[in-house]
């Protein structure tokens, strides 16, 4: 399949900035896929995701070299517009997305700043809100709603402009941890309905492995581990580049080391099944 | 050190966000409220610090209720670092940030210019001394506010969601911070989602849901309830699932749940 997302040795220095945010990042994408992004904080994620979205190098100024393709186009080329449209940005904390006096509105308000004909527009509303199933609060103010319901209402903002591309901050941090699994549900559904590509950057790594096809790990600017989810999180590396790694995961090492010769794990044991498979392997 | 009677609040747009909370936190006690989103635990820490005030019942902090007390008076007992730091931070450098709530306090410049050193230190925020507040990171601007409560040495420590943006190293950190916060004698109110950062800590537990009380005692007898837990949207600790899963198991010897991922990866055949 296509790549949705190139980096091409890509690196940025902030103007005054004694270091580069970003070193020769190098990152492949196919369309499709969910793919986490860790790292300790100050790690260059932010800068990356802005340079992915344009923000770098079109609001901000300093030192770039390397190249950015969004669905085959070059960010530096393209134009803040037309990447609107490609790639969505759903931010850490909703509020500093919705403002509008209804939820509707609120949801419509990317795509009337493109001027997208009336029709069309009340169609991609009421599809989002479909979606993420809030069509019930169309009429809402976005204000009285919960922060799980505010986080739904912003991504609804987001796929309304249909992206192919969905960038999440932190989606699950302000949001207790049943509506968080709930979230993650959501984007694995949209992700089978759509064929949405998705990058998570999220330190919680618990409920995201779950879904997601590729766990990425960056520090100091750089890349410094890439593979599926399991191969990182059982890479003895991991912890000290600040990958929160789930606390089975380490009692799944364990019995993954006694158990020298099998295949892998797969996946993630829950902790219940955990507690089998370490049974069976009781003195 | 903060007591809460029977302490009713409704929002402007009618929602009851404190439907009869009664809640007594002793000086150096150590507590997280845990529960779904919209239980009134944001509202509740609003409440210590005088932002609101109770529709009906009392607020205590330190003995003065807080309809009696200015919000001044108040923020010198009570530090709060709030959900989304935008909302405190406005000066021009990180360094004016922190001095500005010691110079309103009134310390002598020299112990200013002492205890802003000692707080960028602390949280790893030296290198932006001279930067504006706006560059930093999600989670630095969350240190930063930390850095600030604690340098003016409030009684009460009250941190919203203080794991958000925060790698697991700095997380470990900041359960660093709690345990010497707790060990020197300040009371610790920690609103969070994060039980994995919360248990190995072992706050005492207080459970809201719909603007109530619902659970409150130690973190290893609340986080075991899985009934109480699931009922306000919380997740248990994966490794007291673990431990609970394992101990249905009729011979296996008694352990702290705590000590259950040690305690497997000894008793595991090589």
């Amino acid at each position: 399949m296509a790549d949705i997302l190139r980096v091409e040795g890509l690196s940025f220095r902030y103007p005054d900035s004694p270091k580069s945010a970003v070193s020769d990042f190098e990152l492949s994408i196919p369309e499709g896929e969910i793919v986490v992004l860790a790292g300790p904080s100050g790690c260059g994620k932010s800068t990356l995701l802005r340079a992915v979205n344009g923000l770098i190098p079109h609001m901000y100024g300093g030192e770039y070299s390397g190249d950015v393709l969004v669905a085959g186009s070059s960010v530096k080329s393209s134009n803040m517009r037309d990447l609107a449209q490609t790639v969505g940005f759903l931010f850490q904390n909703p509020e500093n997305q919705i403002f509008m006096f209804s939820v509707e509105r609120d949801v419509a308000f990317g795509l009337e700043n493109l001027g997208v004909p009336r029709e069309e527009m009340r169609a991609r509303v009421d599809e989002a809100l479909r979606l993420l199933r809030i069509g019930d609060l169309a009429q809402r103010a976005p204000h009285e709603l919960s922060d799980g319901q505010k986080q739904r209402v912003a991504l609804a903002g987001v796929l309304a402009m249909r992206p192919k591309l969905v960038i999440l901050d932190e989606p699950t941090s302000l949001l207790d941890p049943k509506t968080a699994s709930e979230l993650v549900a959501l984007v694995a559904k949209l992700r089978g309905e759509l064929g949405t590509t998705f990058v998570v950057v999220e330190h919680r790594l618990d409920l995201l492995v779950e879904v997601a096809d590729r766990l990425v790990v960056m520090d100091g600017g750089r890349k410094v581990l890439e593979g599926t989810p399991m191969d990182v999180l059982f890479d003895n590396e991991a912890e000290a580049h600040g990958v929160a790694i789930p606390a089975v995961a380490k009692v799944q090492r364990l019995l993954a080391e006694r158990e020298a010769g099998k295949a892998a794990a797969a996946k993630l044991l829950t902790p219940s099944a955990l507690a089998l498979a370490v049974e069976g392997r009781l003195t | 050190m903060i007591e809460f009677r029977d302490v009713s609040f409704v929002h402007q747009n009618g929602v009851r966000a404190l439907d009869g909370v009664s809640l007594r936190v002793d000086a150096g006690e150590f507590v997280a409220l845990v529960g779904e989103n919209g239980a009134g635990k944001t509202t509740l820490v609003k409440h210590v610090t005088g932002l609101l005030k109770p529709a009906s019942g009392s607020v205590l902090v330190d003995g003065v209720d807080t309809r009696a007390a200015s919000t001044a008076q108040l923020s010198r007992k009570v530090g709060v670092a709030f959900q989304n730091p935008d909302h405190q931070l406005f000066s021009e450098t990180v360094e004016e940030e922190m001095s500005f709530a010691l110079r309103n306090f009134g310390f002598p410049p020299e112990v200013v210019r002492e205890r802003v050193s000692w707080g960028l230190e602390l949280f790893g925020l030296g290198e932006y001394r001279r930067s504006s507040p706006l560059i930093l990171s999600g989670g630095e601007k969350k240190r930063l506010t930390l850095a600030c409560i604690l340098a003016w040495d409030p009684q009460v420590v009250m941190l919203d969601e203080p794991t958000v943006g925060q790698d697991a190293i700095q997380k470990e950190k900041l359960a660093g911070t709690i345990l010497m916060l707790k060990s020197a004698g300040k009371t610790v109110v920690v609103v969070s989602h994060d039980i994995e950062f919360l248990w190995p800590i072992q706050p005492r537990v207080v459970v809201m849901k719909g603007g109530r009380v619902v659970g409150d005692g130690p973190a290893t007898a609340i986080m075991q309830d899985r009934d109480l837990l699931a009922s306000a949207r919380v997740a248990q600790p994966q490794l007291v699932e673990f431990y609970q899963e394992l101990h249905r198991r009729p011979g296996t010897p008694f352990v702290h749940p705590l000590d259950a991922a040690r305690w497997a990866e000894e008793a595991m055949l090589p």
